[in-house]
């Protein structure tokens, strides 16, 4: 159809409705093609069923504050430890900066709940044996006669003595391939002895001497371009760590002792063990007497700053604390889902019957931006879920419940701009613009509250209140949008139809019904009006016609009017009572 | 009523025909109001303070589905059996479902309790929910949320004051939420559920929902205002209360389409899930939405002509109008005689 005016401007903005659903959905489906996206929401753990722990990061020894930084390098750290320990799909986050929420499904194993909870072990051991690339577990052992026998109680932390016969075998059978040998340590191996650990960058495997000096003796470490001794910059990256005053000496005799053994012997390493696990086992190269040992070797970027942060991690172990832990089971998640989908089709049903009997055919606007609004919603929750792994909660549930409500006070809104309009005596084709453009504003101005209390929520508050105001303000834009691209330019191409248009009396929007016969009603046809209503017209003429006459008086004209006036009230005070005090109203 | 006579409603309060004196009587309701704040404040003090949730008090929590024995002493002596020296508080609430509260128990605890609970109500693994709460936690939830409130009670101001270009409508939404927020915390309080974080979000939701609403109102007023300075029909209040009486259909519709779904959640939530999220959440909601619209119409509108009549811009024109009235009034009078 070629025509212009609102109709074709509506058919526009429908395609345009049309172009945004199919967008999203095409973005749904690919993802769910060729992505792990989903057409079904993802569900929280409250309806699903597992374990949510919400923990607080805890500094041993107390006192200090943890920086996001660290905080996120706790969450790096518990991820993991739970990947290590076999527990799929476990989802880490971090919360305003300051909890850490685990979710599991299931039910966990104590083990992995200490894993949790426990803080990072960072040490310095001297390196007694091994080397890079020997993960596998030896194929053929020593033979038992071959065993190492120590000669003599070691003497120093470098001293080969430490190896006998069960540490050797231990070397020999660990496979630092296999998953498990991987797995971070909840217990740290004992300080005082020998212990074999895998270096998984370089595939090494290694038997290394007691602690030297403990990760919380470091007072920080950067990354950063080396320099030459005439200060120049180097093309390489290094990491630099400062030791505190004590480890400084410590440091200093370990490296005289490690470099004095020489570059080829493994025992010139030492290895920076976290959890367990090797993160570096540099060289020796020199003697460091001030406590500021710079690690070289070849650090990308990237790989500089992980070894410097997992450093300063070291410096500062948390441990976590629970704060709340839910475990729900897989039947109440599911009875909770289905109770709050059953509620929500009556609270709609009820919405529909409301409706329709309070709007009549208008009602079905109602109901029908209701299911585009859902619809949309939908779409939007699997979108969410599959790039921002959104899960809907039992709260979020309540707030889509909660927001048909909200969504349909739009359509309401405009629909009684609407009716006032006509009441006004205008045609319905206007009564739809000039109404849409009164309520537009308050619409926007309505939402906007509702945007701003789910933004604050969403970053202000903590636990489920944050599902809550996610939905929340995910409907309250739908709902702009519903009422935008869908129920306007329905309305609008309602207006042109006979059913509506005329006013019919099932349209909900029948002038007699709404008190008010317009003068004229197109083609040529008018409607004769009863005979009370244009005399109430008159008279409201008639007042402001006095009112536009009173404005326009001369100053002369104004006393004479007020003199009269005066004199008249004493006449009819009884009569004037209701209305005439001051800031009262009927 | 029929529909017809609720149009004819609709006709008569659009026209001015049927008003009511939402301003007129507005130091009535303003008593009313603050006896009902008054009364709320009382109600948690003689109670004793609020029931609260496990969330706030710290603890732990086992909820068991599927009973069939709905036994209250099976489940104390599973609590018992493991830890001794435990008060177990154990209750039916709902049909086939028992919740058990103690104090915190060790993590081996819960699991040791977790697996009597099974067997004393011979029930499955899948059937027990627990719940372990640390000290810390309820203080953390409260805290940000009345950080929450805060940061969005001043930004909804601010953003109120901005959009209709007067800080005296912040002003007067802001008492009417506190009317909202005090009576409604009342209630709750009455009704003896336990305060939970889900009704912690509730409380949050019906500020959203209160200044929703009268932003709405709000703004047919400042439409109904807006060139009052060259109108003399009606006087600032009768505006502001036309105003409100014109949008009273939509705030009734308004507040029954909310109100319905929170109902059926309400309804559900109470009767067959018991006490937990959606029971709470919908309960603040419903006292929140039904107080929102009364108080918007009774405390925000009224309040917002209150603090305008006296400016002198207002009261110059009120006299306009009620000069005019005595003229028209003299005129008839004439004419009469």
């Amino acid at each position: 159809m070629a025509r212009t005016g609102p109709g074709s401007a509506a058919r526009r903005t429908l395609v345009w409705l049309g172009v945004v659903f199919a967008l999203l959905a095409l973005l749904l489906g690919g993802g769910s093609l060729w992505s792990n996206a989903s057409w079904a929401p993802k569900l929280a753990l409250d309806l699903e069923g597992g374990t949510q722990m919400i923990l607080a990061p805890e500094v041993q020894g107390g006192g200090e504050e943890i920086t996001p930084e660290q905080l996120d390098q706790a969450v790096e750290i518990i991820r993991q430890r739970v990947d290590g320990s076999g527990v799929a799909e476990a989802e880490i986050s971090t919360q305003s900066g300051q909890n850490v929420i685990v979710a599991l499904p299931g039910i966990p194993e104590p083990e992995t709940r200490e894993l949790i909870q426990a803080s990072a072990q960072m040490e310095f051991r001297p390196v007694l044996f091994g080397g890079p690339g020997l993960a596998p577990a030896a194929e053929t052992p020593t033979p038992e006669d071959q065993l190492p026998t120590p000669t003599a109680e070691p003497t120093d932390a470098s001293d080969p003595n430490w190896i006998t016969a069960e540490v050797l075998q231990e070397f020999e059978s660990t496979d630092c391939t296999s998953p498990e040998a991987l797995q971070p340590a909840v217990e740290p191996a004992p300080a005082d002895q020998p212990m074999v650990a895998c270096e998984p960058d370089t595939q090494g495997k290694y038997i290394l001497g007691p602690v030297e000096v403990r990760g919380t003796e470091i007072e920080s470490a950067d990354y950063g371009m080396a320099r030459s001794a005439q200060g120049q910059t180097l093309n390489e990256w290094v990491v630099n760590i400062d030791f505190n005053d004590e480890a400084t000496e410590t440091f200093r005799e370990v490296t005289e002792r490690l470099f004095s053994i020489g570059s080829g012997d493994p025992r010139n390493q030492f290895a920076i063990v976290l959890d367990g696990i090797i993160v570096s086992a540099p060289t020796t190269n020199a003697v460091i007497p001030d406590g500021r040992p710079q690690i070289s070797g070849s650090f990308t970027e990237e790989s500089a700053a992980a070894l410097a942060e997992q450093l300063k991690y070291g410096a500062l172990p948390i441990s976590f604390e629970i704060q709340s832990e839910q475990q729900i089971s897989a039947t109440l998640g599911a009875d909770q889902l289905r109770l709050g989908l059953i509620a929500g089709v009556i609270g709609l049903v009820l919405v529909a019957v409301y409706s329709l009997f309070q709007y009549r055919m208008l009602g079905l606007v109602t109901i029908a931006s209701l299911v585009v609004a859902g619809a949309l919603t939908y779409l939007a929750i699997c979108i969410l879920g599959w790039t921002e792994n959104y899960r809907l909660s039992l709260a979020g549930v309540a707030g889509l419940i909660v927001a048909i409500g909200q969504t349909a006070d739009s359509f309401i809104v405009y629909f009684e701009r609407i009716r006032d309009e006509l009441r006004d005596g205008r045609g319905l084709v206007s009564a739809v613009e000039n109404g849409w453009r009164r309520a537009k504003r308050t619409v926007l101005a309505s939402k906007a509250m509702n945007l701003l209390a789910a933004v604050v929520l969403y970053f202000v508050a903590v636990g489920n209140v944050r599902g809550f105001a996610f939905t929340l303000g995910l409907t309250a834009i739908a709902d702009l949008v519903v009422v935008f691209l869908f129920t306007h330019p329905v309305m609008r191409l309602l207006a042109m139809t006979r059913f509506f248009g005329e006013g019919h009396r099932w349209s909900g929007l029948d002038p007699s019904r709404l008190g008010v016969l317009p003068l004229y009603r197109g083609a040529g046809r008018v409607r004769h009006k009863p005979v009370e209503r244009p005399a109430v017209e008159l008279r409201g003429r008639n007042k402001a016609a006095a009112g536009e006459a009173e404005r326009r008086m001369t100053i002369a004209e104004r006393r004479l009017a007020e003199q009269r006036k005066a004199a008249e009230e004493q006449k009819t005070v009884g009569a004037q009572a209701p209305g005439s005090k001051e800031g009262d109203n009927r | 009523m029929s529909r017809s006579s609720f149009a004819e409603f609709g006709n008569e309060l659009y026209s001015g025909k049927r008003s009511y004196p939402f301003v007129g009587k507005r130091n009535l309701w303003f008593i009313i109001a603050g006896a009902a704040v008054l009364l709320s404040l009382l109600i948690p003090v003689i109670k004793g303070g609020f029931n609260l949730g496990i969330d706030f008090r710290g603890g732990s929590e086992f909820t068991v589905s599927n009973v069939q024995d709905t036994s209250v002493t099976a489940g104390e002596e599973a609590v018992t059996g493991v830890v001794p020296e435990a008060v177990p508080r154990v209750t039916n609430i709902a049909p086939e479902t028992m919740r058990i509260q103690t104090e915190r128990l060790s993590d081996d605890q819960t699991l040791s309790v977790r697996d009597a609970l099974i067997g004393a109500y011979s029930v499955t693994e899948e059937d027990v929910t627990s719940n372990f709460v640390g000290p810390t936690w309820g203080e953390d939830v409260s805290r940000q949320a009345i950080i929450g409130l805060i940061v969005f009670v001043v930004l909804a101001a601010a953003l109120m004051a901005i959009y209709f270009r007067t800080w005296k409508m912040s002003v007067a939404a802001m008492a009417a939420l506190v009317v909202v927020m005090v009576t409604s915390a009342g209630i709750y309080s009455l009704s003896d559920f336990e305060v939970t974080p889900s009704a912690v979000i509730g409380f949050l939701t019906i500020l959203s929902y209160s200044l929703y609403d009268t932003v709405v109102v709000f703004d047919k007023i400042r439409e109904n205002t807006a060139d009052l300075e060259v109108s003399s029909k009606r006087t600032f209040g009768e505006q502001v209360n036309l105003a409100v009486n014109q949008t009273l259909v939509r705030s009734i519709n308004t507040s029954v389409v909310a109100v319905l779904p929170v109902a059926a959640i309400l309804f559900i939530g109470a009767m067959l899930l018991g006490a937990g999220t959606l029971r709470d959440l919908s309960l603040a909601l419903f006292v929140g939405i039904i107080i929102g619209t009364l108080t918007t119409v009774f405390v925000a509108a009224p309040m917002y002509a209150k603090l305008r009549m006296n400016e002198p811009e207002i009261r110059k024109q009120e006299k306009r109008v009620l000069h005019r009235r005595s003229l028209e009034a003299g005129e008839a009078g004439t004419a009469q005689a």
